[in-house]
């Protein structure tokens, strides 16, 4: 005898939707793959956009580069929204715990004077810049094409709110929450000499239109010089001179570089791949904008971690960009 | 840096974490950082002056949202695990997640994609913020929506290619072109469209609908989708009304032009919901509400109230709204009557009400049931079951705004088609009311573009020189699985395999 369990009328009539049969055979697929292939609208738009009369709503010509297929550029971290808030509660989980902790402690209070000083002066303005790289974000992931590269832009985006209000907490507990630190930081931001350069290149980025080469500026040049440069050696520079607890506020920061840079790497990767037009572009557009992110960094690094840490970062950087297949061949 | 300043209560504490972090730029003019903000005639003095509507910091937002993703994907597992399709009321009701996953979610795509622009776009960081929560929340909405239906396509017909039908199919264009519209339209005119008219006024006759039936129907992973979108939700709503506010608190100008906004989207999408309305009157088999009665009490009651709070802004109830009292009697029955005639051409199944049906229908329509709708299904039935299913195989005219055929009546005669006509730079453009017809005479440039789904069948942009082929290899339709009747549909037929009953031999589709 055995047991029969009558199942064989529940079996699937088809494994996945067809967007993703068509691309990946029909097995089912990841929710990754049902969530992010083939669903944005393509084609048949009835108006065009009053805004920009000269495009479809949604066009694949907001930039100049060409793809054969947009949705060959893919998240290696397979972030779609389930999988990207864990991630980031996973993540806000550490931080609260850190912050609680500094706070419990005051050990930014507890700092000399000229250290709380130097975190108002050279950290906290860095909220602004997140401000418009927050801002950039959110305008590519409505002009860009393929939701695999749309939902990766807006989850950078809400990321660099984050990023922005965890420094505005930093100011916070050096003001005793009263906002002076944050009012004293942006007045750097706004007058000092210093954190001009910077704040010239972050308005001359909120000008730029073509999408993909916002977000090269600001995802892959910007953030991959100034993360390292001010996220990592400033703090390694702290830590020297006995400030090392703020590394517990900003580690946020530097995991978050270290994971999203993942993406913003197969996303250049795959498309300087796709031709050699493609690869040329982006070289010069890497070209121009990486000269004027360095200008802008020097007076902070004279500021904070010093020329030789800028230095250190721009080799690094430069690695990167050969690991892309950039400036190589 | 020690001070005697006042600790920061909340709201300020709110602000600066997100519009204090914005600047008044000096490298850069502010027109060209922001230069969509005025085409529009919208006059803002002050973006200062704009009131969160809700105080959420990204790492609370991360927080809770993936509290609720996590459980709402433990239950979709476990829908999954049990098959937890066997348990809805009955097969039909998948035809209204069919019209759903086609229809709203591509739309939630959209709407994630308008928010995106509008969070760039706005000079006013606070505003920015607000829209941006609600872009990341609409991709939350279409995503978990296709998750949701994931385990529906394996067992069911019609799911299968939801976002290239919806770029395609002749009724899926009613929504498109509905989002597409406020999409293109400036960063105001689409939070009025979107944020006001849909979130704030319609929502509850839309997503609520589709929840509720999923509730009464036994549906699981729909409604827990729905419980889990319903504090987002919220949150779009109190959006929705702050920005409206602030519009017509910022200067007095801006009366009129929202005044034609609220006009147009609220026309719009009342048009839009008759598709609602046909599937909680007769898609939905454990019937929650008739479409008249959630008119009156998420409309005519709450919208009410709404406009009366609205009037001391000079705002007054949307044009038209009037002929909506009458139309709630009727509108259902007339798109259930087209879907049926056109089920040849859909992604979905239709069928025609049993006795007890046509009862309850009666029952909740007393003056146009039986009067006008009764006799002509009762006749399409009795055809049906000779073998002669009705289907209409000659194509439609479609409304130019709303792009719904020309199906409704006059209002104040119920046995005559309303139909209205224009004649723009020589050419003549044909309307199911006078709703439409403003709103095209008020933007002709606009709505000449339309993609009329008949019309691109008939200049050969569809493939195929019939309607068959285009169907089938246009729609990706697949003929006689897809679509047709629902008795006897190879769904049906599964579904009575399931239950243990012997399954209906397929019909004979004639036409
Ligand atoms: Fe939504
Ligand atoms: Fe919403
Ligand atoms: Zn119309």
């Amino acid at each position: 005898m055995s047991i029969e369990i009558k199942t064989n009328t529940a079996e699937p009539i088809r494994q996945t939707f067809s967007h993703t049969r068509r691309r990946f055979g029909d097995k089912p697929a990841t929710r990754y793959q049902e969530a992010s292939y083939d669903i944005e609208a393509k084609i048949n738009f009835h108006y065009r956009p009053q805004w920009q009369p000269d495009k479809a709503l949604n066009d694949p010509t907001r930039t100049c580069l060409q793809m054969r297929d947009w949705y060959a550029v893919s998240d290696p971290r397979q972030y779609y929204y389930g999988t990207y808030v864990q991630a980031r509660a996973r993540m806000q989980e550490t931080a609260e715990h850190d912050y609680a902790f500094c706070e419990k402690r005051d050990l930014l209070t507890r700092l000399p004077e000229a250290q709380r000083q130097r975190l108002v002066e050279l950290l906290v303005p860095l909220r602004h810049a997140e401000l418009a790289a927050n801002m950039s974000n959110s305008g590519i992931s409505a002009d860009c094409w393929a939701t695999t590269i749309t939902q990766a832009h807006i989850y950078h985006a809400m990321d660099r709110l984050g990023i922005a209000q965890y420094l505005s907490r930093i100011g916070l507990m050096l003001d005793g929450s009263t906002g002076t630190a944050l009012d004293a930081a942006k007045r750097q931001w706004l007058d000092a000499a210093e954190w001009q350069p910077l704040r010239r290149l972050v308005e001359d980025s909120l000008v730029v239109k073509d999408w993909f080469e916002l977000s090269l500026l600001q995802n892959l040049v910007l953030d991959g010089l100034l993360y390292p440069l001010l996220y990592q050696k400033f703090d390694e520079t702290l830590s020297a001179e006995g400030a090392g607890d703020v590394g517990m506020l900003t580690e946020f920061m530097r995991t978050w570089f270290a994971e999203s840079s993942r993406w913003v790497d197969a996303m250049v990767k795959t498309v300087a791949a796709e031709s050699p037009e493609n690869r040329a572009q982006i070289e010069a557009w890497i070209e121009h904008w990486r000269g004027r992110v360095v200008e802008a960094l020097a007076p902070l690094a004279e500021k904070g971690p010093g020329q030789d840490a800028l230095t250190a970062v721009q080799q690094e950087f430069a690695t990167r960009l050969a690991k892309l297949g950039l400036f190589n061949q | 840096m020690t001070d005697n300043k006042k600790k920061l209560g909340l709201k300020d504490k709110y602000r600066y974490l997100t519009r204090d972090l914005d600047w008044e730029p000096s490298y850069q003019k502010k027109e060209d950082i922001f230069p969509h903000e005025r085409f529009e005639g919208i006059k803002i003095t002050d973006w200062d002056k704009w009131e969160d509507p809700f105080r959420l910091t990204m790492d609370a937002y991360w927080k809770y949202q993936a509290e609720k993703e996590k459980k709402l994907y433990a239950i979709l597992d476990a829908f999954a695990q049990n098959n937890g399709q066997q348990s809805i009321s009955d097969a039909r009701y998948v035809n209204a997640l069919k019209l759903f996953l086609t229809g709203i979610s591509p739309c939630e795509y959209q709407a994630f994609q308008g928010f995106a622009r509008v969070g760039r776009h706005f000079g006013g960081a606070g505003a920015r913020v607000a829209c941006q929560m609600q872009a990341i929340d609409e991709l939350r909405h279409v995503q978990t929506q296709v998750h949701a239906m994931s385990h529906y396509n394996k067992h069911f017909n019609g799911l299968h290619d939801f976002t290239h039908m919806h770029d395609r199919v002749w009724f899926l264009s009613v929504p498109k072109s509905f989002f597409d519209d406020a999409r293109s339209a400036g960063p105001f005119e689409f939070l009025t469209a979107i944020s006001f008219s849909f979130e704030y006024v319609l929502t509850n006759l839309l997503f609520v609908p589709f929840m509720s039936g999923a509730a009464y129907n036994g549906d699981m992973a729909t409604v827990t989708f729905g419980f889990s979108a319903q504090s987002d939700e919220a949150r779009h709503m109190t959006l929705g009304l702050e920005v409206i506010k602030f519009m017509l608190e910022q200067h007095e100008d801006n009366v009129p032009i929202i005044q034609g906004w609220i006009d147009k989207w609220f026309w719009r999408g009342n048009r839009l919901l008759c598709l609602v309305g046909m599937m909680m009157d007769y898609m939905l088999p454990n019937k929650v509400m008739s479409w008249a009665e959630a008119w009156e009490v998420y409309f005519e009651q709450a919208g009410g109230a709404l406009f009366k709070d609205l009037e001391r802004y000079g705002i007054r109830p949307p044009k038209y709204v009037e002929q909506c009292m009458e139309a709630k009697q009727h509108v259902s029955h007339q798109a259930w009557a087209t879907f049926y005639q056109y089920s040849q051409a859909t992604n979905f199944h239709t069928w025609m009400p049993s006795e007890e049906e046509m009862d309850w229908l009666s029952a909740k329509y007393p003056n146009t049931f039986d009067q006008y709708y009764r006799a002509r299904f009762t006749f399409w039935r009795e055809q049906q079951e000779k073998g002669q299913r009705f289907y209409n195989n000659t194509l439609p005219q479609l409304c130019q705004v709303c792009q719904i055929p020309a199906i409704f009546t006059e209002p104040g005669d119920p046995t005559k088609l309303s139909h209205r006509s224009h004649v723009h730079e020589g050419e003549r453009y044909h309307f199911c009311s006078d709703g439409c017809r403003d709103i095209f005479k008020n933007q002709p440039e606009k709505y000449v573009q339309a993609w009329l789904p008949v019309h691109q069948i008939y200049q050969g942009n569809c493939g195929g020189a019939d309607v068959e082929s285009v169907v089938r290899d246009y729609y990706n339709i697949e003929l006689g699985v897809d679509n047709f009747e629902y008795l006897g549909s190879p769904d049906h037929q599964r579904w009575q395999l399931w239950k243990g009953e012997k399954p209906l031999a397929p019909l004979k589709q004639a036409s």
